[in-house]
């Protein structure tokens, strides 16, 4: 339900490339590679800086051009396709002028980069000052992908949001360009600041449909000096109890983890991360009340899984209250699908992997079904990502109490609905 | 002072600094529904009593408030906000009214939704580690519900024994904690709000969607008012470790400072006061700092007793390295409380040394300090003006006191000028105008000095979308209100008082 065109796209396509190649900034014609939730765009442009993103979001606004971001594209398939896609923008070049592409003020724990920043190049240039930025980026098989653009607006964290919680909490400044080119500024280079509004927390997770972000300022930690793994795998029923005693350890765990592949009979296993200093003397004291669960084990390295996505075709995520983690993956496994579960399990986010094979009838019923159980729980379940023709019939969002006012922001921000249409919460 | 016309609504303002009202308004027809709605005895519009509500913690701008209203439930709050609706009246929510930067100034032709009877800690759920509370609640009473079962509620304001946890949520206040443990916006998972239409609405961490709670937090009352609050509930720390040093000159403990920093250690807290703030704490509550110290810095750790032990070895040895004179550690409340006196003294006590003072809030980042302080003893002796310096070192959140007299012709101009030369300061080295008091009626007029004009029309994006009208607390924060015009196709007809002339279309 895009808006009404005014020339049929034939005709108007030639002039809005030569207006988009009139920016300078470099535009190619898109592949079926660039398809986004099988919505092939028609050109894809490189912008470096955040003029360039303004020059191409005028011309694009002028020729009612629909626009979706992209960074790395490890979390493109996260949302609903779009409803149109004309331009896709990659921000893969938006850095920062100097040759680190990032600025590092290392005696306030703040740096700037931009959104084209890979999160493991930005943890290169930061550990060098024995600082990082802590956000897990996204892992496969043990490298983490993802760019600093790409997190944010998606708000992915991985096991250490127990801690550090998301990026929203960690980003103190933004720069964004809205659908008319306009370029704005929130927040900014200090860690305490209550000036204006903090468009920040709201561009974040707002998956591109309020404008592009181009840079971002966050605030640091220093790199912990040592890191300590503590797992254990508990009988199922008593789950509860490990998680509710460790979130509430004086050992100050930074993550706890759930890793069931097999929630429906197999064994779950709980590992936490300890950080900083006395890490290995903490997990020892860790280890000692674990082991009243099971065998409980140490390591100076992470279990493989650590951070990993349960699977990548069919994703969900849970959200609950804390206590209410059990009885969530209880409802899931009952559903009888065969689920494999992993995630932040004392902050009661967790992801569900589906086997590729699941049938759309199956997926519908799961979905809907499960939200049933946790809306009885205070929580909610979201379609992470799914085969377009696998998720025609289910809402990949859920429900969402403010949607009404969402709207009205949607409105404002992006009135010709160009931004990633439909992709988000409602068909915003 | 009584009023020549007590009819709520036209009483003029007749003390200083009063802005006066736009137009008369007439406010007899809606005082009669709110009269209806809350009881008589919950409407406030004698003259005399609407007095106590003319200003906040900013005492130097007053209005008195067209009418006040004192809610005991969310849909009363509604139903008042609905009322206003109706007839186009602005309002503006007040907690206790400690805010430093007239967020609650009311309105002469509008009404103050007083949260002082939405008192209720609601529920207290440790499983979910959080407490579910009405907005009047104050910071401290949630962290009193439960710090026998060993929860806290972490941030901590300064005035956190009178304010509102409503106010917090206005303010995204922080307090001295918020270095290591963030702000209201950090700890706050769930709000209700009456939008400014008179809709309840719930934002929650946990929905999907943009996150308005993120926007509304720290919003000054200007998206709608919060009726219920959910905030997280943190467990104490396993060890507390206060450790007072003195320094001779404030630039040691600024050396101090950046090494723990540099160190790698993040401290609960770290705190620095100045010569004549620390004169100014003892004449107040003789807190008993060291003789002769250009600089007291407080550092706070908490956490897992292996790693404070190793991180408070390191702070006392960067402490001598950098020239501590003498060094106070406390280990049990008592003696924190003893240490932290001084300092939690610091504003009110300024009044010991001088007749007025101005608290300014500004930020710079925390390297910039050395040179900001330096900019402030200029401006210090270039207006012949004291300033007493107080900070959160940690994250370069300056509190200057401007010290003047008010009995001196011209003082209190100097002081104004050298508070607002300081703001100068904060942004020309990249810092912000407020780090947690807000902007409130106050810094408005900064607000273009740190934001382009586009960067502001923006932000009232957000402000257009929850308030087209403009009614939730108009005029804070931005220094030019944005007329929001209508999106196109989300119009349905003209409201009826606009059709009958009762009320403008913005």
């Amino acid at each position: 339900m895009g808006s009404p065109r005014e020339t049929p796209e034939a005709l108007k396509a030639p002039e809005a490339l030569e207006a988009l190649r009139g920016t300078g900034v470099t535009i190619r014609n898109a592949g079926p590679d660039d398809a986004v939730g099988g919505v092939p765009p028609r050109w894809v442009a490189l912008p470096e800086s955040t003029a360039e993103v303004a020059a191409l979001m005028r011309v694009s606004a002028a020729h009612d051009l629909a626009v979706v971001c992209a960074g790395e594209g490890t979390r493109l398939d996260r949302g609903a396709p779009p409803e149109r896609c004309d331009l896709l923008l990659d921000t893969c070049c938006l850095l920062l002028g100097d040759g680190s592409g990032v600025e590092h003020s290392f005696g306030d724990l703040v740096a700037r980069t931009g959104a084209g920043m890979p999160l493991d190049a930005l943890a290169a240039v930061l550990a060098r000052a024995g600082q990082e930025l802590a956000l897990d980026g996204v892992r496969r098989d043990g490298v983490v992908g993802g760019t600093v653009g790409g997190t944010l607006a998606t708000g992915d964290a991985g096991p250490r949001r127990f801690r550090h919680g998301t990026p929203r909490d960690l980003l103190i400044g933004v720069t964004v360009v809205l659908a008319d080119g306009t370029v704005a500024v929130s927040g900014g280079n200090v860690v305490k600041n209550v000036a204006g509004y903090d468009l920040g927390k709201l561009f974040t997770g707002s998956y591109g449909t309020l404008g592009v972000i181009t840079e971002a300022v966050f605030r640091l930690h220093p790199l912990s000096a040592d890191r300590r793994w503590a797992g254990v795998s508990p009988p199922a029923a008593a789950l509860p109890a490990l998680v509710a005693e460790l979130a509430s350890s004086q050992a100050e765990p930074s993550a706890i983890e759930l890793d069931w592949p097999d929630p429906a009979g197999g064994a779950p296993t709980v590992c936490v991360l300890l950080e900083g200093v006395a890490a290995g003397a903490r997990a020892e004291a860790l280890r000692a009340s674990m082991d009243a669960y099971g065998t409980a084990w140490v390591s100076s390295d992470a279990p493989a899984w650590w951070g990993e996505s349960p699977g990548e075709e069919v994703l969900a995520e849970v959200r609950v209250p804390p206590a209410a983690a059990y009885p969530a993956l209880h409802a899931v496994a009952a559903r009888g699908l065969p689920v494999s579960v992993r995630g932040s399990v004392a902050s009661a986010v967790l992801r569900l992997a589906l086997p590729p094979g699941t049938g759309e009838a199956e997926f519908t019923g799961f979905v809907t079904g499960v939200r049933e159980d946790l809306a009885s729980l205070g929580g909610g379940l979201t379609v992470l990502a799914a085969p377009p023709e696998l998720a025609r019939e289910v809402d990949r969002w859920g429900p969402s109490g403010a949607l009404g006012l969402m709207r009205r922001v949607k409105e404002r921000f992006d009135p010709g609905r160009r931004m990633s249409p439909g992709r988000f919460v409602g068909g915003i | 002072m009584p009023e020549a016309t007590p009819r709520p609504g036209t009483v003029p303002g007749t003390v200083p600094g009063t802005v006066p009202r736009a137009r008369p308004v007439d406010l007899d027809e809606p005082v009669r529904r709110f009269a209806e709605l809350l009881g008589p005895g919950s409407v406030i519009t004698d003259p005399v009593r609407l007095r106590t509500y003319e200003c906040d913690g900013l005492t130097h701008h007053r209005v008195t408030p067209g009418v006040v209203v004192l809610p005991e439930s969310a849909e009363q709050v509604a139903a008042v906000v609905r009322i206003c609706n109706e007839y186009g009246l602005p309002f503006v929510a007040r907690g206790a009214g400690t805010g430093l930067s007239g967020g609650a100034l009311p309105r002469s032709d509008g009404v103050l939704v007083v949260t002082s009877k939405m008192r209720r800690i609601l529920s207290i759920d440790l499983p979910n580690r959080r407490a579910t509370v009405e907005p009047g609640v104050t910071n401290l009473a949630i962290t009193e519900a439960v710090r026998d079962r060993g929860r806290y509620y972490a941030p901590d304001p300064s005035s956190q024994q009178v304010c509102t946890i409503g106010g917090n949520v206005a303010e995204n206040s922080g307090g001295a904690h918020c270095l290591k443990y963030g702000f209201t916006v950090n700890h706050v998972i769930g709000l209700e709000i009456v939008t400014p239409d008179g809709d309840l609405v719930e934002l929650s961490e946990a929905d999907p969607g943009y996150d308005l709670l993120g926007a509304f937090v720290g919003s000054e009352g200007t998206l709608g008012i919060a009726t219920k609050v959910v905030v997280r509930l943190s467990r104490l720390p396993e060890t507390v470790t206060t450790l007072l040093a003195a320094f001779t000159d404030i630039e040691g403990g600024g050396r101090a400072v950046s090494a723990i920093i540099g160190g790698g250690i993040v401290p609960a807290a770290i705190e620095m006061m100045d010569a004549l703030a620390v004169e100014a704490a003892e004449a107040a509550v003789a807190c008993a700092y060291p003789e002769g110290a250009g600089a007291v810095l407080i550092v706070e750790l908490d956490g897992p007793a292996e790693e404070v032990a190793h991180q408070f070895a390191e702070v006392v040895r960067i402490c001598r390295d950098s020239g501590a004179f003498e060094l106070r550690v406390a280990d049990d409340p008592a003696e924190r409380a003893a240490i932290w006196r001084g300092r939690k003294s610091a504003f009110a006590a300024v009044g010991r040394i001088s007749p007025a003072y101005i608290v300014q809030d500004g930020v710079v980042p925390r390297t910039a300090l050395p040179g900001v302080l330096a900019g402030i003893d200029a401006l210090s002796a270039e207006y012949g003006i004291r300033v007493a310096n107080v900070f959160h070192a940690g994250d370069g959140n300056l509190h200057p006191l401007v010290l003047f007299d008010d009995a001196e012709p011209g003082a209190a101009e100097r002081a104004e000028a050298v508070s607002g030369r300081i703001l100068d300061l904060c942004i020309e080295h990249g810092g912000s105008i407020t780090g947690e008091h807000g902007v409130g009626v106050d810094k408005s007029r900064y607000m273009t000095r740190m934001f382009s004009g586009d960067d502001l029309d923006t932000m009232q994006l957000v402000r257009c979308a929850f308030d087209p009208r403009g009614l939730s607390n108009p005029g804070k924060i931005f220094p030019t209100p944005r007329l929001c015009g209508e999106v196109p196709g989300v119009r349905k007809g003209a409201h009826s008082l606009v059709e009958s002339g009762r009320a403008e279309q913005f």
